[in-house]
């Protein structure tokens, strides 16, 4: 006769963790499937898949789970979720995960891109460089396309209608292609205006799985947002 | 990144007194509103275009409404008949393999790996160019089109839409 698994003495202090910070995760519910693996682009890679990870779950696979390197493959993208009947989130049972390592055992530089967006901005220049580029690329742009002469690009402007931010790759590394994006905001005639205080918009604290370092970004946006007065905050990505 | 916002908003209770929106919508109201005139005469060469759904802005934050949005600032700046789209789509479609800090973690290979049914359904549209609306799709794409030796080129929304005002 074969041996059957017993799981009565399975390892459940992940599984009640989960359940304590996500009480929605249902991963009980999971009917196995697959529907979430077929459009999974992360599928089989590091030998896991969405499907695989609730499985790991059920069978007490603790340490497998808080070491794989697949955490770090699922984009957490959320097409299993868009295709589970039951509605499992496995994406955010990923950031769970991934939020569950000490830093000092995540990917180092996505850690970093978060820790240096806390303190003002992804790649870490000062926020007068930031000033300084848009200013420069400004009266280029003014001087070698005299059609655009009156070109503007307003920052800290108080009351202006409109809050935009900019992936801090644009003012770091491709500052030109912050141009068109103030040409058609020209010809469409709005009063908008970036923050010298807060003008990143990529968010990275939001992958590494710590929600504090997330929320705590998100309410600096809130404040410099609010502090103007802007009526709409426009997100470029 | 859309969602980060969006979401984080909702799941903290963040009192705002901004309405919170994507530069995709606006640019699709303000071409219907006739407040950003285009046309794709430019394109006499008849250039091919296909887009990237950001999973963040479309299946996580707005829905299939901004991927309809996205549709038509292209087909406006383009030409009707020079969209192609990709399949799956929209709310459907699947990542670049480059976001959720893919990009920022280091793991090359797997990156490509995941990157791979993107290349191959990009590739299969036969565009020129491949609209990408978010950063870290923009880099993934540009980098799978490298890796697996596709011909597009990869940009933003944005040059497009300066190239067609009038």
């Amino acid at each position: 006769m074969e041996n059957t698994i017993d799981l009565s003495r399975r390892k459940e202090e992940l599984r009640n963790h989960i359940k304590d910070v996500f009480p929605e995760s249902n991963l009980d519910y999971c009917l196995t499937c697959g529907m979430c693996v077929s459009g999974c682009p992360a599928a089989d890679i590091e030998g896991l898949d969405p499907r695989k990870l609730l499985r790991m779950f059920v069978l007490g696979q603790e340490e497998e789970l808080l070491s794989t390197r697949w955490i770090y493959t699922c984009t957490v993208c959320g097409r299993c979720k868009h295709a589970c009947p039951m509605g499992i989130d496995v994406g955010r049972i990923v950031y769970v995960l991934r939020g569950m390592r000490p830093k000092d055992q995540r990917p180092a530089n996505l850690q970093r891109s978060c820790e240096l967006q806390k303190a003002g901005n992804s790649t870490g220049i000062p926020n007068e460089d930031f000033v300084w580029v848009v200013g420069d690329v400004l009266e280029e742009t003014r001087q070698n396309e005299p059609e655009w002469a009156g070109l503007q690009a307003p920052i800290d402007k108080a009351g202006a209608e409109y809050y935009l931010n900019q992936n801090a790759k644009e003012p770091t590394v491709e500052p030109e292609e912050m141009v068109p994006l103030w040409k058609i905001l020209h010809r469409v005639g709005i009063d908008w205006t970036y923050s010298s205080k807060w003008w990143d918009g990529a968010n990275y604290c939001l992958f590494p799985g710590d929600p504090k370092d997330w929320e705590e970004t998100l309410r600096k946006q809130v404040e410099v947002v609010d502090a103007l007065g802007c009526r709409y905050y426009i997100n470029t990505e | 990144m859309f969602y980060a916002v969006l979401e984080g908003l909702r799941r903290f209770k963040i009192p705002h007194n901004f309405e919170f929106v994507s530069i995709i919508s606006l640019y699709a109201r303000w071409i219907r509103e006739g407040r950003l005139n285009v046309s794709s005469a430019w394109n006499t060469e008849g250039l091919k275009f296909t887009v990237q759904d950001p999973c963040k802005l479309v299946r996580q934050g707005i829905g299939d409404e901004v991927a309809e949005d996205l549709r038509f600032v292209i087909r406006q700046v383009a030409g009707e008949e020079n969209f192609i789209d990709v399949w799956p789509n929209k709310s459907n479609n699947y990542c670049c393999g480059g976001g959720g800090g893919a990009l920022q973690s280091g793991f090359v290979q797997n990156r490509r790996a995941c990157g791979k049914a993107k290349f191959q359904q990009l590739q299969a549209t036969g565009a020129d160019v491949v609209i990408t609306p978010c950063h870290n799709c923009h880099t993934q794409v540009k980098d799978i089109c490298d890796h697996y030796n596709g011909k597009w080129q990869t940009t933003h929304l944005w040059n497009w839409i300066v190239k067609a005002m009038i």
